[in-house]
């Protein structure tokens, strides 16, 4: 099994994104923003960071990348593809998932533990957890407030597209406590939080629930 | 309009030249036209003038500042000492790290974001050019009292260019302080500090050896940040034309310092770099002074190939702008393609603007004429030297008379432990931390608010040695207690950093400092300078803790009302195996309490004090080296063995507040008894060399024979559990309510 983890040049998760799918079992393979490689990987990982800077919209200059070129077809295709926080803004901006990230409805980035629901746990990422299950994991980002037009957002209940809901306080005003959501196809899923940051007793956040997802593909990998 | 030369000043010896107005005194401009032998043009004197600067020369702080040289405790873990960009230890396993702790002060209060950005960008550089990579930052923050009203224009910004810039380049923030007083109304301090990983192998220094060897600039373009300085010279040096007053603080921009550090990485992997200086205050200008100095000693610059982002701006300029994201490079010719192609790929730009000569002479030119001919380093290390005058403050004794014993002590202990963890200066700090990314990189095993912030040591760099080992952090200082003592409030603050780094579970190494005070022109403020180094010096040296680096901040003065001196101390530490580390606060109920170390009653400069009396007065806690040396094994000793579950070290508001931060922790509650007979002083005196721990039942007694071989005191309070702290015939608050009183108090200012 082998992962890609997209590397831009501001990209800052990329050793964290790694290590959780090794420690899943898979091969990370590193991808570079500005090749029009992707080396065969059986699923891609956009990480968090700030990809050119994001001094304009997050993510709006990513979407331009050489790889993103070969990465767009490839998620329409049916590649499984994870875009965390910037992977998550990069998703949108790329029109791989519907509506946007905007500033946090605090105006104040926000790092914190977050308890989340698993809303939906049949996509590729998600289903080694059970629907309506609560985990805790980390947020930490200024632009995380999903917004959409109304006809996307009921579009996006009526089909069971909503991954993820922040539990207890939501971190940014997300519309409908939304933080996560898959394309049509449930192989691309886009998500604020951090599970690469919540896979070790040790380190990160307390707790490993992010384990799930690398897990989940490396299941799907594995049966494929 | 035409440029100063070499040859124009030897023309006309006689040109007034604007030394006074940048801040250069007469016998120090005397002093550069006997080293010259003629009078300086204008791009000599802008290079003299910010190298003979207080900040940049040290001239007041050098003659006390030795004592850390000349008191050194030995120490096998010291790589690199002080007088480099960044001190460097041996941490074991082949592995290294270097830190530092830097002030900038007057630009966070001016502009706090940008100010506060660029803190945290220079002091990454210096850590990068070490040949490190940056792996976390701290901030160590003073403001005025949370009830004034400039407070809510500063802190906000602070935090917001701290959390911006630290964020963008990807390093975990880990720890740090944040202090109210309001006597940091007009001075606000914002001390930020970075450590870095490398193979002990691989350390880099600025130096700039082998003739022929090229000089590279590399990094952001420059600009007129920070120039302000310059701008009076070329507008009093050259007739006529009117200059724009420039920006005096700098602008960061943290995505290019993220690709700096990432091209540096790739550089030192690539072994491409023979020497590398970071720039920092006084850019080009004390780059290639400090370079050239170090090395061969001579340089040839051509300042028209420095890369500008305004075309517009002169030599002197070019030689004082602070823009930021820069460094330059020596490099061999023969590395020169490989170098170019490295910083190609992380789109750096990079140019090579000059070459080492064995000439002695740093000489560089403009439109083909020389400028500047000096040798480097009468201007790097030859600067001015002070004997300051100093002597101790008018006031000090009557001060020091003026203790805290006559203060009326209350009898409900309930209501002032909610008080105290409600107040400025001991509620939850989360409204700021949570603007930090503390997880990024994912090795941070302890962050804010645990004592110290604590680091695996992993996955630094491609194909490094497997390593168990972990590092721990930590910055204190006191200001009060320095006002009080400063000899004794150095030792405070180095006591409780060191403190906080051993709960952690590792062994405290070495020290970084970043040393605030108001103007060394007032004898009584030097006196307080002269006696914190002092003290500080002395305390390193039985802690056996020697100082690596750090910073002097002066001038943090509005009027004659100077800041109270605050030496800020970071202490880092190393822990053989990570996994070993202890747990910040109670974990889990069914654990044993136990207070390790001696309580007394010590209020002067005390929180309580502080809130309660708005009382400054008598003096701090005793000191207590071999105390806190003693309590500090036992603790690593402890957490070695795997005897503890969690600690806390005890320290501001005592007692009471180290407990219900431990309930708070985890929302764990405890029931406690009291070992002495004053249940005020045992809640709230601020004794030193004391800390808290739990642990299994099981283990008591090895914990009780281990602090009898140490003599270190240890007393069983009572047990974790339940969901309240019960202080038993004292006090009880439900977790809840403990934790309503902490966290709403910075909300409730700044929303």
């Amino acid at each position: 099994m082998r992962v890609g983890v997209v590397t831009f040049p501001g990209t800052l998760d990329d050793q964290d994104a790694a290590r959780a799918l090794r420690l899943a079992g898979a091969e990370a393979v590193p991808l570079w923003h500005a090749d029009h490689d992707l080396k065969g990987v059986d699923a891609v990982f956009l990480p968090g960071g700030f990809s050119y800077g994001d001094y304009l919209r997050c993510g709006a200059i990513s979407r331009f990348a050489p790889l993103m070129t070969e990465l767009v077809p490839a998620a329409q295709a049916g590649l499984p593809m994870l875009g965390t926080c910037n992977g998550f803004q990069i998703l949108c901006e790329a029109h791989l998932l519907p509506g946007a990230l905007v500033r946090n409805a605090g105006l104040h980035y926000v790092c914190r533990d977050q308890r989340i629901r698993v809303d939906n746990a049949s996509t590729a990422w998600t289903t080694d957890f059970a629907e309506g299950q609560e985990i805790t994991l980390p947020v930490k980002h200024g632009e995380g407030r999903y917004v959409a037009d109304a006809e996307t957002l009921a579009e996006l209940e009526a089909s069971g597209r909503v991954v993820f809901r922040y539990a207890g306080s939501n971190p940014n005003g997300s519309l409908n406590d939304i933080a996560g959501i898959t394309n049509e196809a449930g192989n691309v899923v886009g998500l604020m939080p951090h599970p690469e940051h919540a896979v070790e007793e040790l380190t990160g956040a307390p707790g490993v629930d992010g384990r799930g997802f690398f897990s989940s593909i490396v299941r799907k990998l594995v049966n494929a | 309009m035409s440029v100063d030369t070499v040859k124009r000043a030897g023309q006309t010896p006689d040109e007034r030249m604007p030394f006074a107005e940048l801040g250069m005194k007469q016998d120090e401009y005397d002093r550069v036209v006997a080293i010259l032998g003629r009078r300086p043009t204008g791009s000599e004197l802008a290079i003299y003038s910010v190298m003979w600067s207080e900040h940049c020369s040290y001239k007041s702080s050098k003659v006390h500042l030795r004592q850390f040289g000349t008191k050194a405790p030995k120490s096998e873990a010291l790589l690199v000492g002080m007088g480099e960009n960044a001190g460097v230890v041996d941490i074991g396993d082949g592995w290294a790290a270097t830190f530092k702790i830097e002030s900038h002060n007057h630009p966070s209060y001016v502009e706090p974001h940008q100010g506060a950005a660029t803190g945290v960008g220079g002091i990454v550089r210096d850590i990068m050019s070490m040949g490190a990579r940056p792996v976390a930052v701290m901030d160590s923050l003073r403001f005025g009292g949370l009830d004034q009203g400039d407070t809510r224009r500063v802190l906000p910004g602070v935090v917001e260019g701290i959390s911006h810039y630290g964020n963008c380049l990807g390093l975990p923030n880990i720890g740090g302080e944040v202090v109210f007083d309001p006597c940091y109304i007009g001075n606000p301090l914002v001390n930020a500090l970075c450590v870095g990983l490398l193979r002990k192998d691989q350390i880099k220094l600025a130096t700039a050896p082998g003739p022929g060897n090229k000089v590279i600039l590399f990094g952001a373009r420059t600009g007129a940040d920070g120039i302000g300085g310059a701008s009076v010279l070329a507008s009093a040096t050259f007739e006529d034309e009117s200059q724009a007053k420039r920006p005096a603080v700098q602008v960061g921009d943290p995505f290019m310092e993220k690709l700096l550090i990432e091209c540096c990485l790739e550089l030192y992997q690539a072994d491409v770099v023979v020497g590398i200086q970071d720039l920092g205050a006084a850019g080009v200008s004390c780059a290639t002074t400090e370079l050239a100095a170090k090395g061969t000693g001579g340089m040839t610059v051509d300042l028209n190939l420095v890369p500008l982002r305004d075309p517009t701006l002169r030599p002197e300029e070019i030689l004082m702008s602070e823009s930021q994201e820069r460094m330059m490079a020596v490099v061999t010719p023969g590395d020169i393609d490989a170098f170019l192609a490295i910083c190609e790929k992380w789109d750096v730009p990079a140019t090579v603007i000059g070459e080492v000569t064995d000439t002695g002479r740093l000489v560089m030119t403009w439109d083909g004429e020389v400028i500047v001919d000096i040798p480097p380093g009468t201007a790097a290390d030859d600067g001015p030297v002070y004997e300051r005058p100093f002597h101790e403050p008018l006031g000090q004794h009557d001060l020091n008379l003026d203790t805290p014993d006559s203060l009326e002590r209350p009898s409900d202990l309930r209501t002032t432990l909610l008080q105290l963890l409600a107040s400025a200066n001991l509620s939850s700090r989360e409204w700021v931390t949570s603007q930090y990314d503390r997880y990024v990189r994912g090795n941070t095993v302890l962050a804010q608010p645990a004592d110290a912030g604590l680091l695996r040591v992993s996955e630094v760099m491609p194909g490094a040695e497997e390593t168990t080992r972990g590092i721990a952090l930590a910055t204190d200082g006191n200001g009060r207690y320095a006002k009080l003592d400063p000899y004794a409030g150095a030792q405070l603050a180095l006591s409780e950093a060191y403190r906080n780094v051993a709960v952690t579970g590792a062994t405290p190494l070495a020290v970084t400092n970043c040393l605030n005070f108001g103007s060394p022109e007032d004898p009584e403020v030097m006196w307080q300078f002269a006696e914190a180094v002092r003290g500080l010096a002395d305390a390193c040296k039985t802690l056996g803790v020697p100082v690596t680096g750090g910073n002097v901040s002066f001038y943090n003065q509005t009027g004659t009302a100077a800041i109270n001196p605050t030496p800020v101390v970071g202490v880092l530490g190393v822990i053989d195996d990570v996994a070993k580390r202890v747990r910040s606060g109670f974990p889990a109920a069914g654990l044993r309490v136990v207070l390790l170390g001696a309580t007394y009653d010590e209020f002067g400069g005390s929180e309580w004090a502080h809130v309660a009396h708005d009382h400054l007065g008598g003096l701090p806690p005793r000191v207590n080296l071999e105390a806190e040396r003693d309590l500090a094994t036992v603790l690593t000793e402890a957490a070695k063995q795997g005897l503890l579950e969690g600690s806390h070290d005890l320290s501001d508001g005592g007692l009471g507040i180290a407990l219900a931060e431990a309930c708070l922790a985890q929302g764990v509650g405890a029931t406690v008894s009291l070992p002495g007979g004053d249940a005020f002083v045992d809640l709230f005196s601020e004794s030193t060399a004391r800390a808290l721990v739990c642990l299994k039942p099981e283990h008591f007694e090895t914990l009780t024979d281990l602090c009898a071989r140490l003599d270190v005191p240890c007393y069983g309070l009572g047990e974790t559990g339940g969901d309240s702290l019960v202080v038993e015939g004292v006090l009880e608050a439900t977790v809840t309510e403990l934790r309503m009183s902490h966290e709403a108090t910075l909300p409730g200012v700044f929303g």
